[in-house]
């Protein structure tokens, strides 16, 4: 393997591994704020203690996900330099605002919320929670524009003389279509992970504790079996809460993402064409569903499935449409953009990953409306829902990471993909991108940090499935003192 | 005054906060197994950073995020360039911020000692490299005309550089140490000042050394100003020490960080990464800069946000600045090592 390849590589794995974090953080923090508002407006200690339930899980995953994330800002210089220097003058711009816009409130708010129980008055306190998860949500703003830019590339032009992408108008590059789109599309997915993770281990508790209450009445005869019940209630709130906030988020997905395909036909053609794996040009073409065998070159024409002219819908909301397939594409791309190039992602990847993210989606969907429906009136289900609700929690996440797989990996063999309707010198192969650093070094640092991320991953998931098992602990009265100098922390590490 | 060199003093001055406020986190971190006695004790000291240490590491992802805005050749040569370092410098802040986090987590011997030994390695391996870096930016290094670096690691590990390395090091150091004089209570606090006192006059001959090399090979006539402040402040800190005033100790160090910064960047500028091979091939705030449209809309930002971000965290500071001893941690919160045995209740302890 060359540079280029390990660069890729190295990119894709530390992504992909900084994203299993990313999503849950950014819905999580709203959740857990919210389980915070409504304990102050119910007082009801059942949201208290979910709050320091969830908000525990919450800390173990934000941690990991801060740490992995400086990675990401300095492997553009470390890996992608040419990249770095070609569009500089545009990319930098919305990192350094994430920085100074988000990265700054989240975490400054975040330590002030950790620690500040007994110390912050109960609303600054709140306000702390709500300003971290602000933080998070402008942050994802932040680099989705980042992103968008390099799918579709506005308010900036070449510099002929200099060679590289000059900004002329920040205000073009902030409201860019592209981003526009992918940023309900990845809050609304973000909010699916978290009310999927809440729901899931919420639900799975929920179950446990009504059999538990059931052996303990049958050994006791009735007697003490009020705590084990109550622990019952004590999750069906917050599992209702999940649930719909899981079936409006899923319903925002599918919007959301419906409006995102239709504008990656106009800005992203062969992407669409790809993830389709439609090969000709089609009038009312079909949206396949599956196929038998990987659509790949050479070999597109593989069975697949298909619903009649639902592709052209989807792409232009009129059946009969007629839309480019891959191989027109790629005579068009050479006839604009240069022959001796293959303008086409990988097939396979594209296809699979594009119907695995809709997959997984629709599976934590399932759980909304199945949750709902299985506690409707204070009904508790049987077993099987906890186990079903424990399983659904990884869906979202694998979710988030194909979907992601598929619109980098669409964009290939492109780094920043031409605009149809920008500056058509604005393009730079991936290939361009690269560091002129040795493969030996970008060899080390892949091998660093996917040992490192394997074993932090190893502990996250240890810690999280730990803390999930040990269920919310009750909520202790802390010893107070009238000094407030002499006072014990409420929380320390 | 030119937005390039407005751009430059602004990134000169995210990295003073940066290195002020990260330096003392490294050094509470390289000073943990020397200063407590007990795990009560290692907790005093994590304690004294816990609710600011991610908010003070942001100071190096806005310092990073604004000079690819600024001046996108120097982020890209010097992040290219410096590829090793980095990668080391990275997974030490990795694995330290991670510690922070989770060595509470599980009630357990084993399990706090392997996450210490984190936040120790992790605090010193960035403390060294800072200032190798630093110090290489400042000397100069092989540059192309294609403003690529031509060098190797090797080439990062020269005299200048590791003395460089070695002033941060202790400066950080005998920072931490008198942070955690002025956070602290109690015997901790004796010990922490009494370690400062100590580190006192190895980090007055190495970082006055490093000045004076400094100010001799790339200094120009007004950063002499720098080395007489750095020197005295660092001369005061020690004295402080000794008469266990850590607050106006602590202040010295401060300035004395924030000096040498100035020191380094003052003698950089107008150049931002100087080739060794060609002083035509020089990275400058003009040749590296971004255009002026994008140097405008990022001085609005930073105008705006820059002084909010100062009055938040000082805010948080406020909030948390009570001194604290053994007597004020509660007991551990973590869950037991063997799982089997959690229950909810006991979690709660």
């Amino acid at each position: 393997m060359d540079a280029l390849d390990l660069a890729r590589w190295q990119f894709g794995i530390t992504t992909v591994y900084h994203f299993i974090f990313v999503p849950l953080t950014i819905g999580l923090a709203p959740m857990v704020a919210i389980m915070q508002t409504l304990w102050l407006r119910t007082n009801d200690e059942r949201w208290l203690r979910m709050t320091k339930f969830f908000g525990k899980l919450f800390l173990i995953n934000f941690a990991i996900g801060v740490v992995t994330g400086i990675v990401q800002e300095f492997q553009f210089g470390m890996n992608w330099s040419e990249y770095s220097r070609f569009v500089g003058d545009v990319f930098g711009a919305p990192l350094a605002m994430e920085g100074l816009a988000a990265f700054f409130l989240e975490s400054t708010f975040i330590g002030a919320w950790i620690f500040g129980w007994d110390r912050l008055p109960k609303k600054i306190h709140l306000a702390a929670i709500w300003l971290a998860a602000i933080g998070v949500n402008l942050s994802a703003f932040f680099i989705l524009a980042a992103n968008s830019f390099m799918q579709h590339p506005v308010g900036v032009e070449l510099n002929p003389e200099t060679g590289r992408a000059e900004l002329t108008s920040i205000f073009e590059l902030l409201t860019n279509s592209t981003v526009l789109w992918a940023f309900p599309h990845q809050i609304t997915a973000a909010f699916m992970t978290a009310a999927t993770f809440v729901a899931g281990i919420a639900g799975w508790w929920m179950v446990k504790a009504k059999y538990q209450a059931r052996a303990e009445l049958k050994a006791t005869e009735k007697a003490e079996t009020d705590g084990k019940i109550k622990n019952v209630e004590l999750y069906r709130p917050v599992f209702r809460l999940a649930c719909s906030v899981l079936l409006v988020a899923g319903i925002g997905v599918a919007v959301t993402g419906h409006g995102q395909a239709q504008l990656m036909f106009e800005q992203q053609p062969m992407k669409m064409a790809a993830a389709e794996g439609l090969c000709e040009t089609e009038e009312g073409a079909g949206l396949s569903l599956f196929a038998i065998g990987n659509p790949g070159p050479g070999h597109c024409d593989v069975w697949t499935v298909t619903i009649p002219g639902l592709y052209s819908f989807m792409a232009t909301n009129d059946f009969g449409a007629t839309v480019e397939g891959v191989n027109d594409l790629q005579k068009a791309y050479a006839e604009d953009y240069g022959d001796g190039q293959d303008y086409v992602p990988n097939l396979a990847m594209t296809y699979w990953n594009f119907r695995l993210m809709i997959g997984f989606g629709v599976l934590a969907a399932a759980l909304a409306i199945v949750g709902l429906f299985v506690t409707r009136g204070g009904r508790t289900p049987g077993r099987w829902f906890g186990r079903f609700a424990l399983v659904a929690i990884p869906a979202p996440f694998l979710a988030n990471l194909t979907g992601w797989i598929f619109t980098e990996m669409g964009r290939q063999p492109w780094i920043v993909a031409p605009a149809p309707d920008g500056d058509p010198a604005i393009r730079m192969l991936t290939e361009q991108g690269v560091s002129m650093v040795g493969p030996w070094t970008v060899g080390t640092s892949l091998v660093v940090f996917t040992l490192l991320y394997g074993a932090l991953g190893i502990v996250w998931f240890g810690l999280i499935r730990r803390y999930a098992a040990a269920g919310a602990a009750e909520i202790e009265e802390p010893a107070h003192t009238d000094d407030d100098a002499d006072r014990p922390l409420s929380f320390a590490y | 005054m030119e937005l390039v060199t407005v751009w430059f003093i602004l990134i000169t001055v995210l990295w003073i906060g940066y290195l002020v406020l990260e330096g003392f986190d490294f050094g509470v971190g390289m000073l943990l197994p020397l200063v407590s006695r007990n795990d009560k004790e290692r907790r005093v000291l994590i304690n004294t950073i816990a609710p600011v240490w991610d908010g003070n590491e942001v100071w190096l992802i806005v310092a990073g995020g604004a000079t690819f805005a600024a001046f996108p050749e120097w982020y890209a040569t010097l992040f290219s360039g410096f590829y090793l370092p980095l990668l080391l410098i990275l997974a030490a802040l990795i694995i330290r911020g991670v510690a922070f986090e989770y060595r509470g987590t599980i009630e357990s011997e084993k399990w706090r000692r392997n996450w210490d030994w984190a936040i120790v390695v992790g605090s010193t391996v960035p403390a060294l490299l800072w200032g190798v870096a630093f110090a290489n930016i400042v000397a100069g290094v092989p540059i192309d005309a294609d403003k690529q670096f031509t060098g190797t690691l090797f080439t990062l590990l020269n005299p200048y550089g590791l003395l460089g390395g070695l002033t941060t090091l202790l400066l950080f150091a005998f920072h931490g140490a008198l942070w955690l004089g002025l956070r602290t209570e109690g015997e901790v606090r004796t010990r922490s000042i009494a370690l400062g006192a100590k580190l006192a006059v190895p980090t007055i001959v190495v970082a006055g050394a490093f000045a004076l090399w400094t100010q001799l090979a790339h200094g120009k006539g007004w950063t002499w100003a720098l080395v007489v402040i750095a020197a005295a402040a660092l001369v005061t800190a020690g004295y402080a020490a000794l008469r266990q005033n850590e607050g106006l100790g602590f202040g010295m160090t401060s300035l004395a960080t924030a000096a040498a910064v100035i020191l380094l960047f003052g003698s950089l500028f107008p150049n931002v990464m100087p080739s060794s091979t060609d002083a035509a091939f020089s990275l400058t705030v003009d040749n590296a800069s971004s255009t002026h449209y994008t140097l405008v809309v990022m001085t609005w930002v930073a105008a705006f946000m820059v002084p909010v971000v100062v009055l938040y965290q000082s805010w948080t500071y406020w909030v948390f600045r009570h001194r604290i001893g053994v007597a004020k941690i509660p007991p551990g919160h973590g869950l037991p090592w063997n799982a089997a045995k959690a229950t909810p209740q006991e979690a709660a302890s």
